[in-house]
């Protein structure tokens, strides 16, 4: 019978071996215990810390907070409520309460979500008492942001209800909390948010609170957020703003010396104060869908440009590096350049020298496009093959910080674009392309795209004779000045710091003698270059031209430079029309704290270019319509 | 000639009927608290899967008195036709059977789902006792135990076909119980082996594997030979044929482990070997599982207060998954409690096959227990983490009626028989 005892044997050592499973499951393993937050009894309770403050270079209050209270409801711990005086109190239908109700039900009976968001100040005062009457909601405090000045809304950026997918991936978030979405709120998010402490509730079998669980050990307490400093000057910032009323463009400014970000200016822009609260969302969207205007896209950061004459001065560097021309070399300009065989390949130049051999110096200050483009092509043709030669221009160019994104603490951003011998050989991939083909380079208007901070970056590198600092926004958390090494390590071009002096000659003599004569300074020694950027836009398919960009970069002093400037006017006819106005009046605000020129101040407060743009809507309204 | 019976409880084992009430109420309060939980309805709405449940344990108690009122005689004598019309039930789903989930596995007529695969069991069960009572089969020869395995093998296989491989394991199940009848114990230990080598070779894969089992077999051989004196010259050739066929199977182990499962078998496989972790996509009932158990604590959250089942934390928990909920809220004591239920009942069923007189109720009982045991050890096996996912309900525990039914049909012909087992046959 030996058989049957091996039945019996296992039947019970299965047993056996699953009571010491259950054993260590249920009583050893710790993993597998109750929590808190797993235990249904218990209320969870958030208090959630004031967010970090805001302030410029200058401890100038840019960003604070103000309270504002959420309806929270858990479902399943709702009984019976007199509806009929609940909505009446918080100014609601019955249908919208039904609704509300059952979008919370569906998220879970037991997780709060929020009811009504944002109760008006009044509204809580009175609602508070009233509370304990509806079982189930509670009414939860957060905090909203207050801007007591209305400008660098770009800057700023917003905070907003976190979503449902940021849920799923942090788990510190919860639903209904408040997250920075765009901004400097966004990428200091959790230096500014600080930690939300937690309150364990033990609660009886009727849901009634009856004390802290666990008198309290499992509590945490919340700590306030950290407040930081930006490197922006807001009194610049705000008359940068003011000089681009009724324009559209960007201005970026940045000191040289510490990539530090004094101005980061994009026109149109906005209030910061339409995107607070319950109006945020409503707001926003009429914004997002206003397409002429674009309020919402930081054209300082995104808006990609061909950057025009000011890229010309690159071309000299690496002339200057490839030992191609020295600053004695000499061209002469008949009108423009001529860059290939037929009669159609011909590059016009304004410069107004015909004739006489023009050296760099001269190329530079009266802007001379034949001067570049013949250096341009000595760069390219100096190698055994153009794609060599290209590779190398392009190597330079980028190591300006140009073609690729600056990796900073801005939230967006552009790549620009830098061509190579690549991107020509995957463009032409037939034809054999050369220094002529891509001439347009040689004067910024080919296929190299920049946007304006690359443009203010590589004049501060410009400025500094030959090394950049990442530009970045922020100067101080909490007090104390910033670690980060890719901020505070400088990065080389790959130009020797002696080939800029005869370049910063150049520069200044743009002013003394040059492009920039109008828009000199008494007792500041600007150096700048004008741009002028032809406007091409695609209208199903086709190249048309409008009016050219007004384009300006600059820095000052010319010893010791203190600030780096670009600056850029859609349709703003030329650089110095427009750009270099704005740009010197900059500079001086900045080193002397106020302009001599009121009557220039004013004249560009007052300048509006809002009849170019309509012009140019108009005509790209009624080709897209023709070819319909 | 017998007298007929007038009462149809005499005899009858109330052990077992205790255990039985025991098991399909409790089973029943775990269901009501799973589906049914806080919410404010009525304890016998029959619109909730309580209530449903409720109303196939009514169905069950009527099946009850219908079995106990048959003759034993007439499940010996009809134990061929009542496994070919369940086989007959297998075949026909493949026809006007519904396709749920993936497999073909239920009859869907007019409100009422049936699962032929619970059915199929008690006429296994039946088939099988009545092969084995007959004394010209003798388990011994190869001709019998052909003819025994494929009694077991014929719905086993149907069953995968669906493909419901779950369900068809428990087949395996009657093996256990051929071997008491008489199947010489290689079979046995053979099938153990080759369930350890199974997994050895999963967990190392199929080269280090191999290498163990011939390093082992090696020193084995040598061990015998040297130390033993045991002559093996002639036998030569049948080791050699050891080594062959044990490499087969482990390559072939490895073969349809990677071309013939699916990949969410493989998975399966790799977080019970501990190779994965994945708490959040295959292994996510496992793990949810283990820690709805685990929340248990020793003493439970009460009835009804187990926060992760009135969750939903779970998946599939008022049926394969329905022991967690044991587990949340009558912690380890409670569960534990129903483990020993479940042991006593099992072994009070042998103890009944045990004292069997004749042969056919001998071999029903032991079938019966063997195939509750199957259930139990491995639905709880992979409630508790300790097995992989494989889709089997927990007797008379979860929610379902075929499987209630099933069960019931199973066990209370057994109880039929055995308060018979006084008279001679």
């Amino acid at each position: 019978m030996e058989r049957k005892h091996i039945a019996y044997f296992s039947i019970l050592l299965i047993g056996i071996l699953f009571i010491m499973r259950l054993f260590y499951l249920q009583v050893i393993a710790t993993k597998y215990k109750p929590s808190p937050f797993n235990n249904s009894a218990i209320a969870v309770k958030y208090d959630y810390p004031e967010r970090g403050f805001i302030y410029d270079r200058n401890n100038i209050l840019l960003v604070a907070n103000q309270p504002s209270y959420d309806i929270m409801v858990i479902p399943r711990d709702v009984r019976p409520l007199d509806t009929l005086e609940f909505c009446s109190l918080l100014k609601i239908s019955k249908e919208q309460f039904i609704k509300e109700y059952k979008r919370a039900e569906k998220y879970s009976p037991r997780i709060p979500s929020v009811f009504l968001a944002q109760l008006s100040k009044s509204n809580y005062a009175y609602l508070q008492e009233k509370m304990h009457k509806f079982k189930g909601f509670y009414i939860q405090k957060r905090s909203l942001r207050e801007y007591p000045i209305n400008s660098a809304a770009n800057v700023l950026g917003y905070i907003g209800e976190v979503n449902n997918e940021l849920i799923k991936k942090n788990s510190y978030y919860q639903q209904g909390e408040l997250i920075g979405i765009n901004g400097v709120e966004k990428k200091y998010e959790e230096a500014l948010r600080g930690v939300k402490g937690v309150k364990f509730i033990q609660r009886n079998r009727f849901n009634k609170e009856i004390g802290p669980y666990k008198n309290g050990s499992y509590d945490t307490l919340a700590t306030i957020g950290k407040d930081i400093t930006l490197s922006l000057d807001i009194e610049l910032q705000q008359y940068g703003e003011a000089l681009m009323a009724n324009k559209r463009g960007g201005i970026v400014a940045i000191e040289p010396s510490t990539g530090e970000i004094l101005s980061l200016v994009s026109m149109p822009n906005y209030n910061p104060n339409l995107l607070v609260g319950r109006e945020r969302s409503k707001n926003y969207t009429k914004m997002h869908y206003d397409e002429f205007n674009q309020p919402l896209l930081d054209r300082s950061l995104k808006a990609q440009y061909p950057p025009g004459s000011p890229f010309k001065i690159i071309n000299a560097l690496i002339g200057l590096q490839e030992q191609v021309i020295l600053p004695e070399s000499s061209f002469y300009c008949y009108g423009g350049f001529k860059y290939g065989r037929s009669v159609k390949a011909f590059m016009k130049c304004h410069c107004g020298v015909y004739g006489s051999p023009i050296k760099l110096d001269r190329g530079i200050y009266n802007s001379c496009n034949a001067y570049f483009a013949n250096t341009y092509k000595r760069i390219i043709e100096k190698y055994p093959t153009s794609a060599e030669g290209m590779k190398k221009w392009s190597d330079h160019v980028k190591s300006f910080g140009l073609g690729n994104f600056l990796n900073n603490d801005l939230s967006s951003g552009n790549r620009g674009l830098v061509p190579d011998d690549a991107y020509y050989n995957r463009f032409y991939p037939n034809f054999k392309w050369g220094a002529s083909t891509t001439i347009s380079n040689s004067i910024g208007q080919g296929e190299v795209l920049t946007t304006p901070i690359q443009l203010a970056n590589m004049t501060a590198a410009i400025a500094n004779r030959g090394f950049y600092f990442t530009p970045h926004i922020i100067k101080k958390i909490d007090n104390k000045s910033i670690q980060i090494d890719v901020f505070t390590k400088p990065k080389k071009t790959t130009i020797d710091p002696k080939h800029f002096e005869p370049i910063v000659e150049g520069l200044f003599n743009v002013f003394e003698k040059g492009t920039a004569r109008g828009s000199r300074v008494k007792g500041i020694e600007i150096c700048g270059k004008t741009g002028t950027a032809e406007n091409f836009t695609s209208v199903n398919g086709n190249r048309v031209q409008f009016t050219d960009h007004s384009i300006f970069i600059a820095f000052a002093p010319k010893d010791d430079p203190k600030i780096a400037i670009a600056v850029f006017v859609e349709n703003g006819y030329w650089g110095a029309r427009w750009a270099g106005p704005i740009a010197t009046l900059m500079i001086e605000k900045y080193l002397n704290g106020d302009t001599n020129r009121p009557w220039l101040e004013q004249r560009m407060f007052e300048g509006s270019l809002q009849d170019e743009y309509d012009k140019q809507l108009l005509i790209q309204q009624q080709l897209a319509q023709k070819e319909d | 000639m017998r007298k007929r019976k007038t009462n149809i409880f005499a005899g009858i084992d109330w052990i077992l009927v205790l255990f039985y009430i025991v098991l399909v109420f409790f089973g029943w309060v775990n269901i009501y608290s799973t589906t049914v939980g806080q919410n404010d309805t009525s304890i016998f709405d029959f619109s909730t899967l309580a209530g449903k449940h409720l109303q196939k344990m009514i169905f069950g108690f009527a099946l009850i008195i219908i079995i106990l009122s048959i003759d034993s005689k007439f499940y010996e004598r009809f134990a061929g036709i009542i496994y070919i019309t369940t086989l007959v039930l297998l075949v026909g789903l493949f026809i006007f059977g519904s396709n749920i989930n993936g497999a073909t596995s239920w009859y869907n007529f007019g409100g009422i789902s049936l699962q032929p695969s619970e059915f199929a069991k008690a006429g296994t069960v039946l088939a099988l006792a009545n092969f084995i009572n007959d004394p010209v089969k003798d388990l011994s020869n190869l001709k019998s135990q052909l003819n025994a395995f494929l009694i077991v093998l014929l719905p086993a296989i149907l069953i995968v076909l669906q493909p419901d491989a779950g369900s068809a394991l428990i087949y395996f199940s009657l093996l256990v119980v051929l071997y008491r009848e008489g199947l010489p114990a290689y079979y046995l230990v053979i099938s153990f082996m080759a369930i350890i080598l199974f997994i050895l070779t999963l967990y190392v894969g199929f080269t280090v594997s191999l290498l163990i089992i011939y390093a082992i077999l090696t020193l084995f051989f040598v061990y015998i030979i040297n130390f033993k004196k045991f002559p093996f010259k002639r036998e030569w050739y049948k080791i050699a044929a050891l080594y062959f066929f044990i490499g087969l199977f482990v390559f072939s182990v490895d073969y349809v482990y990677n071309n013939v499962f699916e990949q969410r078998h493989r998975d399966r496989f790799s977080i019970l070997l501990g190779k994965t972790t994945d708490t959040k996509g295959i292994g996510y009932n496992t793990h949810q599982s283990m820690l709805t158990i685990g929340s248990g604590g020793l003493t439970g959250k009460g009835f009804l207060e187990g926060d992760r089942t009135q969750g939903n934390f779970v998946p599939e928990q008022h049926t394969d998954y329905i022991f967690s909920t044991v587990g949340e809220e009558w912690g380890f004591l409670g569960s534990s409690a129903v483990i020993i239920i479940f042991v006593a009942f099992l072994l009070r069923l042998i103890q009944m096959a045990e004292r069997q007189k004749s042969t056919f109720s001998r071999v029903f009982g032991y079938s019966t227990a063997a195939i509750f045991f199957f259930h139990f050890m491995i639905n709880i096996g992979m409630v508790i983490g300790l097995l992989p996912t494989i889709g089997i309900p927990l007797p008379f525990f979860s929610y379902g009626g075929s499987s209630l039914w099933g069960f019931t049909i199973l066990l209370f012909i057994f109880i039929r028989l055995d308060a018979d087992r006084t008279y001679e046959w």
